[in-house]
């Protein structure tokens, strides 16, 4: 199981250590450091290294490196799944996860990895559990702490751990019930230099935040449930009833969590939101090449595309640019050779367009390479897929809660080459 | 106010400072201090030296400061046993406080204080504490065991820890059951009995129950768990897999790849024709590609397992493939694996897509990844025959892009392409010859130079090119200078008239003026063939080559099918068998895919028990006296006499022996499996042979050789295979043999050492030849002569052995003997005794004469049997 966990930051320093069972050197980190010097990017560090007794599985997450040591046979993914799990529960804890907030909270941070892991096996990672153990720290609670003398820690016996609802803890209790749903759709595509789709897909989500008083018991179902044919839930949906009636139907945890990912794949049909018309050259022999970018939009079923950001990586052999955006702002930075464009809202009558000419080093071939543009976008109303909640239900409790359905359709990976 | 200020301290007398405050009076200070000592620990400074001051504080009402002190304790303890001691009371006396939480937690801390001398003072108050009523205490209490057996493996199981464990899997509450499975495999790993785990219809019950219910780690450890379970059938096999499916929904990648191994194992066992075999297979094809979805590292390990998974079973996936489309900002790790994935499921349906693809990915910026794709293209190529002209095209357009590192990497892939189509794409040759001088490196020099050479006809100016080459010979890598050295020899038989001095050149540089051996003696076999027989060499040098396959780069099948059943672990990571590479993997056994139950079947019935024990056969070398026992014991004994001998009613029917002993495992062949036996048939000795392609390439190309050996023993005809193994075929055939070939004593004697051929590589293996296949049918000794002989043999040409258990009168052993040639030349009765005198002739002519003493209503035989030449036979 999980040995130990170093935190690295990038600049290659251990900034926190924490074992589960014997203590391992910090020096088993040097071949990380190997690795972490050939890669060329920081994200290239490749997940689990091999050292003569330990194995190291590491994650990236905001530019922190979370490094486990293990020793025996044990599954990479549960390893990674764990690490994620970690930031995500620090990330709760202290708003973000930075060197600057572990270090200012290391106490909590050693009382949570305490309880998130016990002996390399994992305790609590619910974080509704968790909060019962160990209260997040706020600037009130630490006042009254340091005035009072109480403390972090939490007396009871954190009650969810026990029933058969592990994720929601007994006697919750609201003036205003609500619950509110949030479908988020990203597509994920690859557009050629013609403008053809090579592939598109859809990973969806619906992020939910209840705060229901007492046991309720949901029912969510869906207009067109046929489009989830690929699915992860909650452990709280009841898997039977969705494969016989295609309802969702669960008792939700307290408080802000993922009711289910969905994944729509190739096979369907994927609306693309954008499209991208493009003409960059270079001529041989000149030390100028010509710049001409121009997006619009395509089946957005009459919704506007907003918060537009393309950004690119030009060539390396690009010394500068001087553009010309009809509307929004751009960045080139010259050594990095990034190109962003916050174009903002996209106006159908009035395409917004970024023009002009790129200068290259004097006397250099033309690159060979091809910039590819990283464009996202946001639609507000709309789920790009089509999926639509039809009605949610709830049972077990007398009161009638506030619902509320969002859907929102953002890019992924959306990517065109040139 | 934040924590971050318990890191600045001033350096002067800090763990002064901070001894004084931990004993304050006050609880706030003393609980103020412990957080500084920690915050100290937690950056690695040395704060051991507080320990007593520490341990004080234990005592203590608040939750939080006891928390604390656990930290320091578990984080020093081992530093201070004696001073770890002073905890354990505390220790006892936390494991019986009301509240659960308490005890959860110091039956917890207990644990992680590896200290042996504390260890057997905790073993009372876990042992209650695995009884507890709160399941909470339980489940913490499970994992306690685990970190026990860490620390002192004897005391867990003296103290029955183990057994308490294995109750836990029947306990009611589902946490605690996965956390008792979690514990038990981590214990098992170390553990010599690696069954610990006793998984029987009831406890496999019972987890299936336990897996709806816990949490999302304990699912991981249930399907770990499960994953070994080897259903008794495919009824079985089925419920399992309908109960594990609902997993492949689940959020967490770790319990949908669990899931998978599960499902992907037992498989093997259902019935292909059946409709839930393909339902399931469907539902495999979505949760893995969601996993690529997830977060990079994610995607890393999901990746490697791919490939495994489409190397097994690719209709899973071979209409996902644009899922494996890389993006520009992938980490490199994972376009990497995406690649090799897209050739494996690169077919004649998609190769224009991935074609198109590759050609992108080609004119990216990292180095390694446009190599990687180049090469794939080259792959593509090889391996879906209908695209081979637009790859090769497409390779042709990237040499125009006269990118170096591309066009290097493409004339090495060009060149595989040459050899796996030859006289196709020839006319292309012109386009790399202008490309020479761009080369610089090894690997792309030597293709260059081998595709000169072996084209050296069609190339006007090969002789040019070469010497080119040759004028920095010595400068090159050996790879590539054995490569020109291969080609010049070759240009040279090919036009012999204009590059005599060429040769000449190459020759002397290679084998005066280098330093390599190999180089050197390549150049030597040249020279000579060279001046010696220019028209063998002709056929040596510039014989017809093999034909590179498209699957070379396939995980070979025994090894496939143990890593299947390792999906999600470490092993699947590295394509290595864990033994390979995890620490004292003693434990770890050697995991295999179940049978499908027919052939569980036969394998449990004694026919084929058979094999197992004779596989052992070729190991066993028996000392010549015990082998000449056999011998003769061989034709007697009943099976149980000698677990060596092959079962008598094989030797009674002698002739015809149907008993196939597998000789050559398909492990060790890379895929080709031969089992055999010998017979003698009308006087002619013969090796009956089954070959057994277990690979999935074709194999062709079959050839054998035999040692030299003590009966001189060699094979008259080649072998009789013409036509191509395919895959998953066999092919029986007979060797005939004789002994006229070179002799040379092997120990044991009837030891032969045997190279088979073929188009893969070249495998040896060493069986025992009965020794009954050489005495010869003319072994029938005047009874005059023998007697003469029988006198004239030295006693110490005489030994003697006691057949035991053989229950036959003299008449039918004589008959059975007479069978193998074994023959009764005299029979007389002494004392009640009967007595045989036999004699048998050996191949290489050595008469062996036996008495046989046999008396009625005793089992057991005496055999005296002589030599004439003892010593000759030894000195064979």
């Amino acid at each position: 199981m999980i040995h130990s966990l170093f935190l690295i930051n990038a600049s290659g320093d251990i900034f926190l250590e924490k074992h589960w069972k014997s203590v391992v050197s910090r020096s088993v980190c040097d071949y990380f450091f190997e690795a972490q010097e050939r890669a060329s990017e920081p994200e290239n560090v490749p997940p689990v290294i091999p050292t003569p007794h330990h194995y190291l599985i590491s994650v990236l997450r905001h530019r922190i490196y979370f490094v486990a040591v293990i020793q025996s046979e044990v599954p990479p993914l549960f390893v990674i799944e764990f690490l994620h799990r970690v930031v995500d529960t620090f990330q709760d804890y202290f708003g973000v996860c930075t060197e600057a907030a572990i270090k200012d909270n290391v106490v909590v941070v050693y009382e949570l990895l305490e309880e998130m892991l016990d002996n390399g096996f994992p305790l609590a990672t619910e974080s509704n559990i968790l909060k019962e153990l160990i209260k997040p720290p706020t600037i009130l609670r630490t006042m009254v702490n340091t005035i009072t003398g109480s403390t972090n820690v939490g007396e009871q016996l954190p009650t969810g751990q026990l029933s058969v609802v592990p994720w929601r803890r007994t006697g919750v209790k609201y003036t205003n019930n609500e619950a509110y749903f949030d479908v988020v759709e990203e597509i994920d595509a690859i557009i050629d230099k013609s403008g053809s789709t090579i592939t598109a897909e859809i990973q969806g989500v619906i992020d939910a935040c209840v705060k229901l008083t007492g046991m309720p018991d949901l029912t969510l179902s869906f207009m067109n449930p046929r489009l989830l044919d690929d699915v992860s839930f909650h452990p709280c949906v009841r898997f039977k009833r969705w494969e016989a009636e295609r309802i969702l139907s669960f008792i939700p945890p307290d408080g802000n969590f993922r009711l289910l990912s969905y994944h729509v794949s190739s096979q369907n049909l994927v609306a693309i939101p954008v499209y991208v018309k493009h003409n960059i050259t270079f001529r041989e022999g000149s030390s100028q090449g010509r710049f001409d970018l121009t997006l619009g939009p395509k089946q957005t079923m009459g919704k506007a595309v907003e918060s537009v950001l393309v950004s690119s990586q030009l060539p390396r052999g690009v010394l500068n640019v001087n553009l010309n955006p009809s509307q929004g702002t751009y960045t080139f930075d010259p050594v990095t050779k990034l190109l962003s464009w916050d174009v903002g809202k996209i106006n159908p009558q009035k395409l917004p367009s970024l023009k002009g000419s790129m200068s290259l080093q004097a006397g250099a071939s033309k690159p060979d390479e091809n910039p590819t543009f990283n464009i996202q976008f946001k639609i507000q109303q709309m789920a790009i897929s089509g999926l639509k909640v039809n009605r949610l239900d709830m049972y077990g409790e007398k009161y009638k809660p506030f619902k509320g359905i969002k859907y929102m359709t953002k890019a992924g990976k959306f990517q065109v080459r040139t | 106010m934040t924590d971050s200020k318990y890191f600045t301290t001033n350096k002067k007398g800090e763990i002064f400072e901070l001894k004084a405050e931990l004993n304050n009076e006050k609880k706030e200070k003393r609980k103020e201090a412990v957080k500084k000592v920690i915050a100290a620990m937690t950056v690695g400074k040395d704060v051991s030296s507080l320990f007593p001051d520490v341990v004080n504080c234990m005592q203590t009402d608040n939750l939080e400061l006891k928390k604390l002190v656990y930290l320091y304790l578990m984080n020093y303890a081992k530093n201070q046993p004696d001073m770890a001691i002073m905890a354990v009371n505390s220790f006892v006396k936390d494991c019986e406080d009301p509240n659960p939480l308490i005890r959860a937690l110091a039956v917890r801390t207990m644990g992680c204080i590896r200290v042996d001398k504390i260890t057997e003072y905790l073993c009372e108050p876990l042992r209650k504490c695995l009884k507890d009523e709160d399941p909470y205490v339980r489940k913490t209490a499970a994992v306690c065991v685990a970190k026990l057996h860490d620390i002192n493996a004897q005391m867990v199981e003296d103290q029955g820890f183990l057994d308490s464990l294995r109750d836990l899997i029947a306990d009611s509450n589902p946490m605690v059951v996965a956390n008792a499975v979690a514990a038990l495999s981590e214990i098992s790993e170390s553990h010599p009995n690696s069954n610990l785990l006793d998984l029987n219809p009831q406890n496999i019950n019972k987890l299936l129950t336990a897996l709806n219910e816990c949490t999302e780690w304990g699912q991981i450890f249930i399907l770990d768990c499960l994953s070994n379970y080897n259903p008794k059938d495919e009824r079985e096999a089925q419920s399992i897999c309908e109960r594990v499916t609902p997993r492949l929904s689940h959020a967490n990648s770790a319990v949908v790849l669990s899931a998978v191994k599960v499902l992907m194992k037992f498989l093997e066992l259902l019935p292909k024709d059946s409709d839930y075999y393909n339902t399931l297979l469907k539902k495999l094809s979505p949760p893995l590609v969601t996993l690529l979805s997830g977060e990079p590292e994610v995607q890393y390990v999901a990746l490697r397992n791919i490939n495994l998974i489409v190397q097994k079973r690719p209709e899973i996936l071979k209409q996902e493939i644009k899922v494996f489309f890389v993006k520009y900002n992938d980490p490199i790790y994972v376009k990497l694996e995406k690649l090799d994935i897209m050739i494996r499921l690169a077919s004649q349906a998609n190769i224009a897509q991935v074609l198109a693809e590759l050609k992108e990915y080609a004119t990216e910026v990292d180095v390694d990844f446009v190599r990687k794709a180049v090469r794939a293209i080259g792959r593509c190529a090889i391996k879906v025959e209908q695209s081979a002209e637009r790859c090769v095209s497409t390779l042709l357009d990237l040499i125009q892009t006269k990118v170096n590192y591309v066009v290097q990497e493409a004339i090495v892939v060009i060149r595989d392409i040459f050899r796996k189509y030859p006289n196709k794409y020839e006319s292309i040759i012109a386009t790399l010859c202008e490309n020479l001088d761009s080369l610089d490196e090894p690997d792309a020099r030597a293709a260059m130079i081998w595709i000169v050479g072996e084209y050296a006809e069609r190339i006007d100016n090969a002789d040019e090119l070469l010497e080119s080459f040759l004028e920095g010979f010595h400068d090159e890598s050996t790879q590539v200078q054995l490569t020109l050295l291969t080609a010049i020899v070759k240009l040279f038989l090919k036009k012999p008239s204009e590059t005599q001095e060429l040769v000449q050149q190459v020759l002397s540089l290679a084998t005066q003026d280098s330093d390599n051996p190999d180089l050197r003696d390549r150049g030597y076999i040249y020279w000579r063939l060279l001046s010696t027989d220019p028209v063998t060499a002709k056929e040596v040098v510039l014989s017809e080559k093999p034909l590179i396959s498209e699957e070379t780069d396939l995980i070979e099948p025994t090894l496939l099918d143990e890593l299947i059943c390792h999906i999600g672990s470490l092993a699947s990571v590295y394509h290595k068998p864990p033994n390979a590479f995890v620490e004292g993997s003693h434990g770890i056994h050697r995991k295999h895919l179940p049978v499908q139950h027919s052939s569980i079947d036969t394998g449990e019935s004694p026919v084929s028990s058979g094999p197992a024990a004779n596989i052992e056969q070729t190991h066993v070398i028996p000392s010549q006296g015990d082998l000449l026992g056999d011998l003769l014991n061989l034709d007697l004994g009943p099976r149980s006499t000698c677990p060596r001998c092959p079962p008598l009613t094989v030797l009674i029917a002698c002739n015809s022996v149907l008993l196939l002993q597998v000789w050559l495992p398909a492990v060790k062949a890379k895929g080709l499996e031969i089992s055999g036996t010998f017979t003698r048939r009308q006087g002619q000795m013969y090796m009956d042979m089954t070959f057994t392609n277990k690979a999935l390439q074709h194999m062709t190309d079959f050839a054998v050789q035999f040692n030299k050996n003590s009966f001189g023993v060699i094979p008259t005809s080649p072998l009789p295979v013409h036509t191509p193994l395919m895959p998953n075929q066999n092919i029986e055939l007979s060797l005939p043999l004789n002994t006229i070939g070179p002799v040379m004593k092997m120990d044991p004697l009837n030891n032969l050492q045997v190279a088979v051929k073929n188009n893969i590589d070249v495998f040896y293996f060493s069986v025992l030849i009965p020794l009954n296949i050489f005495f010869v049918e003319d072994g029938k000794m005047e009874r005059q002569v023998f007697l003469a002989t029988w006198k004239d043999i030295p006693n110490e040409n005489e030994l003697q052995y006691q057949i035991k258990e053989c229950h036959l009168n003299a008449d039918t052993v004589s008959g059975k003997l007479q069978n193998s040639n074994i023959y009764t030349i005299a029979k007389r009765n002494v004392e009640g005794q009967d007595m045989l005198y036999q004699s048998l002739k050996l191949t290489n002519g050595i008469w062996i004469l036996a008495e046989l003493r046999i008396q009625p209503g005793n089992p057991n035989y005496t055999v005296l049997y002589s030599n004439f030449a003892t010593e000759t036979c030894v000195k064979v």
